[in-house]
């Protein structure tokens, strides 16, 4: 057995990618709640890619066929309704996961130097997360597939000069139709997904090479020497990280350690997503919405159209706007600037333990504007809304401008050498 | 591999001075016969999303037999899978289009949403009937035709007119925009023409 296991090592080096990535892979022994929806994001993303290949098995991307066969899938293929509802409800999982995963990476601190790329390919993903999700959804060519695309495809009309030409291009038409909806087939279960893969392979190479953050904020590494030898982890830690740092005794290898916590919240993550699955997979119209039972219809809009859930703060931006070009470009410069948070944040105190109490109001108060204009964006427009939503835009943009200017010279607590325990 | 570095020894003792120039020239031009190269290979990709044959077929000229439209009723067809009101004004609503001037974005329809012969007070041919593209110059929705005092709900004093559900936007019985919503244009006049005075061809000028 060794001698098959050394073989192989000799021609792939499977076991020392396997030692430096997890089984010896260093993790900060604090580690709370908040650091589990990485490893749930991953675990969602294994579930969209295989149920949707075996949705892909009887769907038929063509505007005639495509509402009948998912309809099909649901009536008569064997385990269809599962499958199809593992999918739609993981989509809306995967929203969820990230949302926390960001929000965690800001409270944190998690994008400050040196982790600004780390930041920067999450962002990416949830880039090409929301581009995969979007097409996703035009795929059962129901109403709300049809206008919804026809919603945000149009955002692109607002682009000046070539707008115009170029909807007409990315729709393959001169309105949303089969051709558009056999391009985003290719790019929902091709394109896309192969560019998420990559992109998740880089953030996690990216974050071990600078090391995981942690609720403290502060490094389990340390300058080579500067460690006492009884300060010190006592686990066999990859030499990847100990031939280049002193790693103190904040740590934990990831595996067994930290997979064992995660696997506690993918259980208790299971529960939830099971309970979903089977008694409420339309959320209330929320993750499957109501008129999307109905077939496309490019002569009725129907009476309210909007995104699902994950889009709605995005959209309720668009909408306070009064000017479409700058209504675009808000909602674009929302999703920018959050890109932009490491430059934004000026501070060197990651976590907001040892930040001033403004920071931690303007996260909470950020938490909750996002979750009100998604509420804005997501129910009927009505007067009172239109001045709700623009006030929750500013204060949306506001949080940045505030972080931007408070952590210049911001008054921070002491923050410890070494992990809290 | 010790050959190799012989050979490199051997060229650096060499007394002639050794000119790279020779070596930055073939890779600019390589880099650049690539460059092109790969940008015509991407043109395939690229065009191959432009419309088809067959969807430039089906963007073809539609032709209404319109004899049978009743005064104040709105007819839809298809052109281009966009969907195309027609609707036969009545001498009443045509009169009241001058009332509301003052609240529209765009009364004297400057911006170009219509070809030149429909850029009047009625945004058509002929007064009577108006042709438009039923689609909200906002974001691609379609708007509601509320008629019998249904659009003074939302425009005081305004029995009749053009109603966004998506986001709000107002037009009036020529398809112009009111004021203070978030379409910024007025509704698009398609190029048509009449064939006769019971059928128009809606995709093409005279």
């Amino acid at each position: 057995m060794n001698g098959l296991l050394n073989w192989i090592e000799q021609r792939i080096p499977m076991m020392r990618v396997a030692n430096m990535h997890a089984i010896q892979y260093p993790a900060p022994v604090n580690l709370n709640f908040w650091y589990v929806f990485g490893f749930l994001a991953t675990i969602v993303l294994v579930n969209q890619i295989v149920t949707g290949i075996w949705l892909t098995m009887n769907f038929e991307p063509s505007a005639e066929r495509a509402f009948a066969s998912v309809e099909y899938i649901m009536r008569e293929v064997d385990y269809g309704w599962l499958i199809r509802y593992m999918h739609s409800t993981g989509a809306s999982a995967f929203f969820i996961v990230v949302y926390m995963h960001m929000f965690r990476g800001m409270i944190y601190g998690s994008y400050q130097k040196p982790r600004e790329l780390l930041w920067v390919f999450g962002m990416l993903i949830y880039l090409a997360l929301m581009a995969e999700a979007f097409m996703g959804y035009v795929l059962p060519w129901g109403q709300m597939s049809y206008w919804g695309a026809q919603v945000i495809v149009s955002l692109f009309s607002a682009i000046p000069v070539i707008g115009p030409d170029l909807v007409i291009w990315i729709q393959g038409d001169y309105v949303i139709s089969g051709a558009t909806l056999n391009r985003f087939f290719a790019l929902h279960v091709i394109a896309l997904p192969l560019v998420i893969v990559i992109l998740v392979f880089l953030h996690i190479i990216a974050l071990h090479e600078v090391g995981s953050n942690n609720p403290d904020g502060i490094a389990i590494k340390h300058k080579k020497g500067s460690l006492a030898e009884e300060d010190k982890t006592s686990y066999e830690i990859h030499e990847y990280y100990t031939g280049k740092y002193d790693i103190a005794d904040d740590v934990v290898p990831f595996f067994p350690h930290v997979v064992l916590k995660d696997l506690v919240a993918f259980s208790i993550f299971l529960a939830g997503f099971a309970y979903v699955l089977f008694f409420a997979p339309e959320m209330g119209g929320k993750f499957l919405e109501h008129p999307n039972f109905e077939i496309a219809n490019p002569l009725k809009t129907p009476e309210h159209i909007f995104p699902v859930w994950y889009f709605t703060p995005f959209y309720a931006i668009l909408k306070a706007v009064p000017d479409k070009l700058f209504g675009v470009l808000a909602m674009f410069g929302a999703i920018a600037a959050l890109f932009a948070m490491p430059w934004l944040d000026r501070g060197n105190v990651r976590s907001w333990r040892y930040r001033c109490g403004l920071h931690k109001w303007n996260l909470i108060v950020f938490a909750i504007v996002f979750i009100f204009l998604g509420y804005l964006g997501g129910t009927p427009q009505e007067n009172w809304k239109i001045i709700a939503s623009q006030i929750a835009t500013v204060m949306y943009f506001g949080f940045f401008g505030l972080l931007w200017i408070y952590s210049k010279n911001e008054k921070t607590k002491p923050v410890p050498e070494r992990i809290t325990k | 591999m010790s050959n190799v570095s012989n050979d490199a020894n051997e060229s650096a003792s060499n007394d002639q001075p050794q000119s790279t120039n020779r070596r930055k020239f073939l890779t600019v031009a390589t880099s650049v016969i690539g460059g092109v190269g790969a940008v015509g290979a991407a043109v395939p990709f690229v065009a191959s999303w432009n419309p088809s044959a067959k969807a430039k077929a089906a963007g073809a000229d539609v032709e209404v037999d319109i004899s049978g439209v009743a005064p104040g009723q709105l007819i839809r067809v298809m052109w281009r899978s966009k969907p195309v009101w027609i609707v036969r004004r009545t001498p009443e609503l045509l009169a009241s289009l001058e009332a509301v001037e003052g609240d529209l974005r765009d009364p004297n329809s400057d911006n170009e949403q219509q070809p030149v012969y429909a850029k009047n007070r009625y945004r058509s041919i002929k007064e009577e009937y108006l042709v438009l593209v039923g689609i909200c110059t906002h974001l691609g929705c379609s708007p509601q035709h509320l008629t019998d005092g249904a659009f003074s709900e939302y425009a005081e004093g305004v029995p009749e007119g053009f109603f966004c559900p998506c986001h709000g936007s107002k037009f009036d019985m020529a398809g112009r925009v009111f004021k203070a919503v978030p379409a910024p244009l007025n509704l698009v006049v398609p190029p048509h023409q009449f064939l006769s005075d019971t059928t128009v061809l809606i995709g093409s000028d005279a």
